[in-house]
């Protein structure tokens, strides 16, 4: 048996240990660094129907323990995706999740209904949190009615199960979750970025051109952990949580609070082997902790 | 190959006003390729400061498996990389990005080399290759003041050597093309590294010399993967952007919108 196995929908992941979208592009520099069949899964950079090219530059900024980011979905667009990266990534034996994003609900639905019958494609992760583009993203994220009727609109032309991707930039997450859950969201993931700014202190500006960024590291743990154990509570659908993941205590806190895989962000930034050392570390940690499988671990701060 | 290696400090000095030298020792210096290439620095095993700093590597050793980096201290992380004695270990990944090519050129012909301030290191290596070659390097070299001008006797050592100061305090004073508007332009190509303004000087300079230009951008993962550090690129290539950390740091003269 597999002790690290998890089952969620459209997804049987060796390992719940998985890189997060938008930190891992579309995984072909991390391949010249290990083999990326050791993952979980692998969550590619959002993709939009056309090219984007992005933000202004500077698009990054370090900040205490963590990092502002400004990108702007920078992407080939879905032809260039399906036709150039999910094609490569056919040699991993890895399942991918594909993140959709654009301006519109059209958008949404034209790349979910292509790229979702990409035989890699195990599922998709609807990015309505993308707090650096002016138009969709997190506009999409931020109303519930909204949330659900755009997860409806996917659910109706997606080929694979449908994860949709929460922002934490609301009053309450919670009230997002269920209303995804009620559009036929198959599962959640969370957090996206926090909104913030760094300035230059001596003249004032914004460091990042696009003025603010989404905050992301070891910084935003605490909120994300908070967020999980709230949206676990009130919602069936299960969840694969991202925030600051680090460490192997990150991915066990996650996972206690409710989180049935994880995703590691910023971390691959500062170690590019983050990913395969956490599936590597993950056994040990389950004995030291009395755990037989990662599946008994989930969810046990609810239970205590 | 990109390798992620605990390196050793083998030395590490002051050489001007808040500019230090830092040599380190590894197996991953067999790795190190072309002049131009870059490290990836972690300076902290703490989570605050949390990325990595790109540093350009100025010189290249294999056989004593040791590379120098030259850099200046002026923020949070590069303060607590000074710090770094002797025996201490650095998080090393590298070596990154496309240097500077040499095959460019032929033995006897000139080369221009063409620095500003903290671009300059990485022509060291340049200069040391070219020469090895049979090229004879012209090196130009500007910086903000008398403090801060550093290996001005290295160069000196492999060629032609002009400094030049923005405020005059040392060698001649204004921007270096106030000297490249004095020199003959009888090289065969030119390489160069410092501010953006600087290069986009030299591209409307030279328009008619083969150039390579290594460029500065603010970066995060330092592989390709994050898409924070990239530029806007001319219509000379069949490409909307550029990422400055695997594509570059180093282009041709003309691809990259300055």
């Amino acid at each position: 048996m597999n002790r690290l196995a998890t089952q969620l929908p459209g997804l049987s992941l060796k390992n719940p240990i998985m890189p997060a979208s938008g930190c891992f592009g579309f995984g072909k520099e991390y391949a010249k660094l290990y083999d990326l069949s050791k993952l979980g899964a692998i969550m590619i950079k959002a993709t939009t129907p056309e090219t984007r090219l992005g933000n202004p530059t500077p698009r990054v900024a370090e900040t205490p323990a963590g990092m502002l980011n400004a990108i702007g979905l920078q992407n080939p667009g879905l032809t260039k995706v399906m036709e150039n990266e999910l094609t490569w990534l056919e040699q991993y034996e890895v399942p991918i999740i594909a993140n959709v994003a654009g301006y519109t609900t059209d958008d949404y639905v034209t790349v979910a209904e292509a790229i979702s019958k990409a035989p890699n494609v195990h599922a998709l992760e609807l990015n309505i949190s993308c707090p650096n583009v002016k138009q969709g993203g997190i506009t999409f994220g931020t109303d519930p009615l909204i949330a659900e009727e755009l997860t409806k609109a996917v659910k109706a032309v997606s080929s694979v199960p449908v994860y949709v991707k929460l922002s934490p930039n609301v009053t309450d997450i919670g009230e997002i979750a269920k209303a995804v859950e009620a559009g036929g969201a198959d599962g959640i993931t969370m957090i996206n970025t926090l909104l913030g700014m760094r300035l230059d202190t001596i003249t004032g500006r914004p460091v990042i051109a696009n003025v603010t960024g989404g905050l992301s590291g070891p910084a935003i743990k605490p909120v994300a952990l908070r967020m999980i154990y709230d949206v676990a509570k009130r919602v069936s659908i299960p969840i694969i949580g991202m925030g600051g993941i680090t460490t192997i205590d990150d991915v066990i806190d996650f996972l206690s609070v409710g989180a049935s895989a994880v995703a590691v962000g910023t971390a691959n930034f500062v170690d590019p082997f983050v990913c395969p050392m956490l599936i590597e570390q993950l056994p040990a940690k389950l004995d030291e902790l009395g755990f037989e499988t990662v599946n008994d671990l989930v969810g046990r701060s609810h239970r205590l | 190959m990109i390798r992620q290696e605990q390196m050793e400090v083998v030395h590490q000095r002051s050489i001007a006003t808040n500019i230090f030298e830092l040599t380190l020792t590894g197996p991953l210096v067999l790795d190190m390729k072309q002049p131009g290439q870059f490290v990836h620095l972690r300076v902290s095993d703490q989570m605050e400061p949390l990325l990595r700093r790109p540093i350009s590597i100025s010189t290249i050793n294999k056989e004593t498996l040791e590379f120098t980096m030259i850099y200046r201290a002026d923020g949070r992380g590069t303060a607590l990389l000074s710090e770094k004695k002797q025996g201490d270990q650095v998080d090393v990944l590298g070596p990154l990005g496309n240097g500077f090519p040499i095959d460019k050129i032929e033995a006897g012909q000139k080369a221009l080399l063409v620095g500003g301030g903290i671009g300059v290191p990485p022509l060291y290596e340049l200069s040391k290759r070219l020469v090895e070659k049979g090229v004879q390097p012209i090196h130009v070299l500007g910086f903000q003041s008398e403090s801060v001008v550093f290996y001005e006797k290295q160069f000196i050592e492999l060629g032609d050597t002009h400094i030049v100061t923005a405020d005059g305090s040392y060698g001649s004073a204004g921007f270096v093309t106030n000297v490249l508007e004095t020199l003959q332009d009888d090289f065969a190509v030119y390489y160069s590294c410092g501010p953006t303004p600087m290069l986009a000087a030299l591209e409307k300079m030279y328009p008619e010399k083969e150039g390579y230009l290594s460029f500065e951008q603010r970066m995060g993962c330092g592989i390709g993967a994050c898409f924070a550090c990239v530029c806007d690129t001319t219509e000379k290539i069949d490409a909307d952007y550029v990422k400055v950390c695997s594509d570059g740091p180093v282009f041709p003269s003309g691809v990259v919108q300055v």
